[in-house]
């Protein structure tokens, strides 16, 4: 074992950190673009399994000094232990259906967050050799680090709760409830000025007292976001399991962690704010909740006047004598797993000669980018897919515009009515086409509750019913 | 503002800035019109016309002292000095290619707008001349093939024989060679279409032409032109072009590079190899030619009676017609410039079209314009916010902003003031990363956020390191702690990276 002994170990560990370092800034970067993406991906794999190779180096080289179990007790268990995780990530990233990415994508962020907080405990218990202001300082940051571990935790069970609908979508409204997120907050700070002076385990009071407080708080966060919202507090969760990971590198003294966490907390920072800019509402008011909360926001009863119904075969033959078609997808299209249907008449209709183009909302579905990849795995190639700002001038030029399960991201009161809850949010233009057909169940209201005028437009025309039929009835009608 | 429209100077010019259509809709938008005396007669637009629609015809000395001066062609020397200061001139004027031009304007502090400047987006489509010119031009450069062309072009079977169909190869499918497929095929003609950008095939059908293809990698433009081949790439070409003109009774060649000469595409060898009576109108005249031996604004007979047109005028041979594309293009122009259709001109240089368009200003050069990405671009596209704030906040007040940073800043100091060195280096670590995360992530395409969570989601995983070194404490409660820490993290990592793998599996193109 002279090798674990060596005083050169050491320096190799850190180089292996460095570069995993630099591999994980290299997988996010390569992520920046489509021809990049998969090579990125791998750049994450290798610098993982780098960072993971040097870190059993490390566990076993620490079991050389001290007397503690045996090595091979040790590495035996972490690999046990890996190997089952592996096993239930591997199945669940195969299994999963790609409509399902947003609640796995929650789960996983609440398995960082656990991480966090018994990485953080464990950190408290096994400290033994700090003193002054080290001890100090290790102390806030295992407090810090288990908090935000269990906020992370909560925040993304319940999150994972909404998504899947196994929790209702509608925001919990308590009274008073910005004063309870901050009763919560003032009490955790005391109970910090308890924790850090005392020494030995009677901290575990104050410091498992603080977890159960910021567990609840995870949890009231969350639950008070209305479903429209999902999509920014998945990755404002994103941002707060980077955190935890950055927290816990400080308390381990380990650079490694503290490099992975604020990378990707930053990332999820930014990509919660490009959300909430597409949806023009500031990031404190998602956060404070209570967004799309009661329906009866348009409450006024206005008359829109009367929408008109359509059916599946008028709309083929609309389909097959326009020049150009846009397709407007939302949730509803995940939710009825119509991206197959939409892409087989995708490829029909390019096949007839008609120019069909994909406009995606940035905010479109549960999670940044999810239209996109719903259409993607259905084989609809990315470059008739377009963004909000790509389309949007050119929907005075289009015959036909096919809004399949899209209600709020497509709604004009958001630039017309400025009373209404979603003014000024920026919304794809639909109703400057020739023609546009709305897929929809029934009349009922989007996720923010806010009554559409688009139905009732001179140009639009309701498609009702479960759009995967619908759109398979279209197919059916154009042969 | 006074508009004025003078009378082309170039010699052979029919063209008109405006017509009497349009010159009526620059006044609807609140200018003052006028017309220089015989400004538009080649082009069928009479000084009598312009007055019955209520433009004033008035001499050249009038025009030219207008506020605005709208031309088809870029100005020269001396019109450029008859401009006064502070002036503004619209015309075409290949900036790219006329540093001259560009200085003189800036000694004469003029406003310079050039109308083949405009970036090539959705949004622009409505003021972009090259696109209007070259869509005319294709179909001119049909007419004039089949002028010179001594049979015709539809196959026919008659009492006095059979007569083939007329076999025509277009090289390069942008607007030109788009309309002259379709003006080809219209007339009977069997239509042969080659471009260098392979994602045109469909377009190329759609107008009734064949997509020719040769078997080799190529590359997808980026910014709507079709980029100059690689050597490799030429040589795979070139023997595709020699048997493809050679098969052809008539070739039009339309191939050009933005800023750079033509590409020679038919060698002499191969049209050596042509038929007796077979035409060539090489399109890319003015820029030095597609063909060898084209000669620009030169009809060449070569010694086996190959006839090469090398016309740069094509467009102002439909003199009517593109003057009224050219109006109209100027006057989508000015509704963009005149937000409050007072009359009065705005330039708004952080919009792209605006912005590209102007090349001088104030006596400054402002060419070349920053880069604009057309939305058409499939390889790559751009998220839209691409600046984002580091942290996501309410916009507050700029005094508040500052106190907080200054109180932050105190606080900071204070802190590492009595905080030991070992974690102020973490810090620097932590500091530094975020900055990276944000530059980094800043880039992403929107299409790749959800692959890009689940990613950051595996590598946040790498809280594993974490527990790993924990299992292996002597207090048993840490050791059931870490290895469960161990459990859920490698979930997350596996997990994470997999469905990445899967997603990315996904995202193709035709």
């Amino acid at each position: 074992m002279d090798f674990l002994t060596s005083p050169l170990l050491p320096g190799l560990i850190q180089a292996a950190y460095i570069g995993a370092a630099i591999l994980f800034i290299l997988a996010l970067a390569g992520l920046s673009k489509h021809e990049t993406a998969r090579r990125g991906n791998t750049f994450g794999m290798t610098g993982m399994a780098l960072a993971l190779g040097a870190t059993l180096v490390l566990a076993a080289r620490n079991s050389q000094y001290g007397d503690q179990r045996p090595l091979l007790v040790t590495l035996g268990l972490i690999a046990a232990a890996m190997a089952v995780g592996a096993a239930i990530g591997a199945r669940r990233a195969r299994t999963v259906e790609m409509t399902g990415m947003p609640e796995l994508v929650a789960m996983l962020h609440s398995f960082v967050g656990l991480a966090a907080v018994l990485v953080g405990f464990n950190s408290y218990l096994a400290e033994d050799h700090l003193e002054g202001s080290l001890a100090t300082i290790h102390d806030v940051e295992v407090f810090l680090g288990v908090f935000i571990g269990a906020v992370t935790f909560t925040g993304s069970i319940v999150a994972y709760l909404k998504l899947s609908a196994k929790m209702k979508s509608t925001p919990l409204a308590l009274p008073g409830r910005h004063l309870l997120n901050l009763a919560i907050l003032i009490a955790s700070a005391l109970l910090l000025a308890w924790f850090v002076p005392v020494d030995g385990n009677l901290g575990l009071v104050p410091l498992i007292a603080m977890t159960v407080l910021a567990l609840v708080l995870g949890f009231h966060l969350v639950a008070a976001i209305g479903g429209g919202d999902m999509p920014v507090v998945v990755s404002m969760l994103n941002s707060y399991s980077g955190w935890a990971a950055a927290a816990a590198g400080f308390m381990l003294s380990n650079d490694l962690l503290i490099i992975v966490g604020s990378l990707v907390g930053s990332s999820g920072a930014i990509l919660s704010y490009i959300m909430c800019k597409a949806m023009n509402r500031s990031f404190v008011s998602v956060i404070a909740g209570g967004f799309g909360s009661d329906g009866a926001v348009s409450g006024e009863a206005r008359d829109y006047g009367d929408h008109r119904e359509v059916q599946a075969d008028e709309v083929a033959e609309l389909l097959a004598d326009a020049k150009s078609v846009v397709i407007t997808p939302g949730y509803g299209m995940a939710v009825a797993q119509a991206q197959y249907p939409v892409a087989e008449l995708t490829k029909k209709l390019r096949d007839k000669g008609v120019d069909v183009r994909f406009g995606i909302h940035p905010v479109a579905g549960r999670l940044p980018g999810h239209m996109n990849v719903l259409l993607a795995e259905a084989k609809v190639p990315y470059d008739i897919v377009l963004e909000m700002d790509e389309i949007n001038g050119d929907f005075a030029g289009t015959d036909v515009v096919l809004v399949i399960g899209a209600n709020d991201t497509v709604n004009p009161a958001a630039l017309e009515e400025p009373g209404s809850p979603i003014a000024g949010m920026p919304v794809l233009e639909v109703w400057h086409a020739k023609d546009v057909i709305v897929f929809k169940r029934s009349m009922a209201t989007g996720y923010a509750g806010v009554q559409n005028p688009l139905f009732f437009k001179d140009n639009s025309r309701m498609l009702f019913g479960d759009a995967k039929e619908r759109v398979d009835d279209i197919v059916r009608a154009l042969g | 503002m006074r508009i004025g429209i003078p009378r082309e100077s170039r010699q052979g010019e029919t063209l008109v800035a405006a017509t009497t259509i349009t010159a009526a809709q620059l006044e609807s938008l609140g200018y003052d019109v006028v017309v220089e005396s015989g400004a538009g007669v080649a082009a069928d637009q009479t000084d009598a016309a312009f007055t019955e629609a209520g433009i004033r015809v008035t001499d050249a000395d009038e025009v030219w002292a207008s506020d605005i001066v709208i031309k088809v062609n870029a100005p020269t020397a001396d019109e450029i000095w008859r401009l006064r200061q502070g002036a503004t001139i619209v015309s075409l004027m290949a900036p790219g290619r006329s540093p001259k031009l560009i200085e003189q304007l800036q000694a004469q502090r003029v406003t310079g707008l050039a109308m083949d400047a405009v970036p090539r987006i959705s949004r622009a489509q409505a003021m972009d001349v090259l696109s209007s010119m070259a869509n005319v031009a294709g179909y001119r450069a049909v007419i004039e093939a089949a002028h010179e062309f001594g049979r015709q072009f539809t196959g026919q079977v008659t009492a006095a024989g059979k007569v083939p169909p007329a076999r025509v190869f277009v090289v390069g499918a942008g607007v030109a060679g788009l309309a002259a497929i379709g003006a080809a095929g219209a007339m009977g003609a069997i239509v042969r279409a080659f471009d260098v950008r392979p994602e045109v095939a469909e377009q190329v059908e759609s107008m009734g032409g064949e997509f020719v293809r040769v078997d080799m990698e190529q590359e997808v433009s980026s910014d709507g032109y079709a980029k100059e081949m690689t050597a490799e790439q030429e040589a795979a070409t070139a023997a595709m072009y020699d048997e493809e003109a050679r098969n052809a009774d008539i070739v039009i060649t339309t191939a050009l590079i933005p800023g750079r000469p033509a590409p020679q595409l038919i060698t002499a060898e191969t049209v050596a190899g042509m038929r007796a009576g077979s035409v060539l109108v090489d399109m890319a005249a003015a820029n030095g030619g597609n063909v060898a031996l084209t000669q620009a604004d030169e009809r060449v007979v070569t010694d086996n009676l190959v006839t090469i047109l090398g016309y740069t005028d094509l467009a102002s041979r439909l003199a009517a017609q593109t003057s009224q594309l050219y109006g109209t293009n100027i006057v989508n122009l000015f509704k963009l410039l005149t937000p409050g259709k007072d009359g009065e001109l705005v330039l708004d240089h952080e919009d792209v079209v605006q912005r590209g368009i102007t090349v001088t200003q104030d006596g400054e050069s402002l060419w070349p314009p920053p880069p604009v990405q057309v939305s058409a671009a499939p390889a790559a596209p751009v998220a839209p916010v691409t600046r984002p704030e580091p942290e996501p906040k309410k916009p507050i007040d700029p005094r508040r902003k500052f106190f907080a940073a200054a109180l932050g800043a105190v606080l900071f100091a204070l802190a590492a003031a009595y905080a030991p060195p070992s974690f102020l280096g973490h810090f620097t670590v932590f500091a530094l990363a975020i900055f990276v995360g944000y530059y980094v992530i800043s880039n992403v395409a929107h299409a790749l956020h959800t692959p890009l969570m689940a990613e950051t989601n595996a590598i946040s995983g790498i809280i594993l390191v974490g527990g790993i070194l924990q299992v292996g404490s002597d207090n048993l409660a840490v050791t059931v702690l870490a290895l469960v820490a161990v459990l859920v993290a490698s979930i997350n990592i596996f997990g994470g990276f997999l469905v990445t793998a899967r997603m990315l599996q996904m995202f193709r193109k035709d």
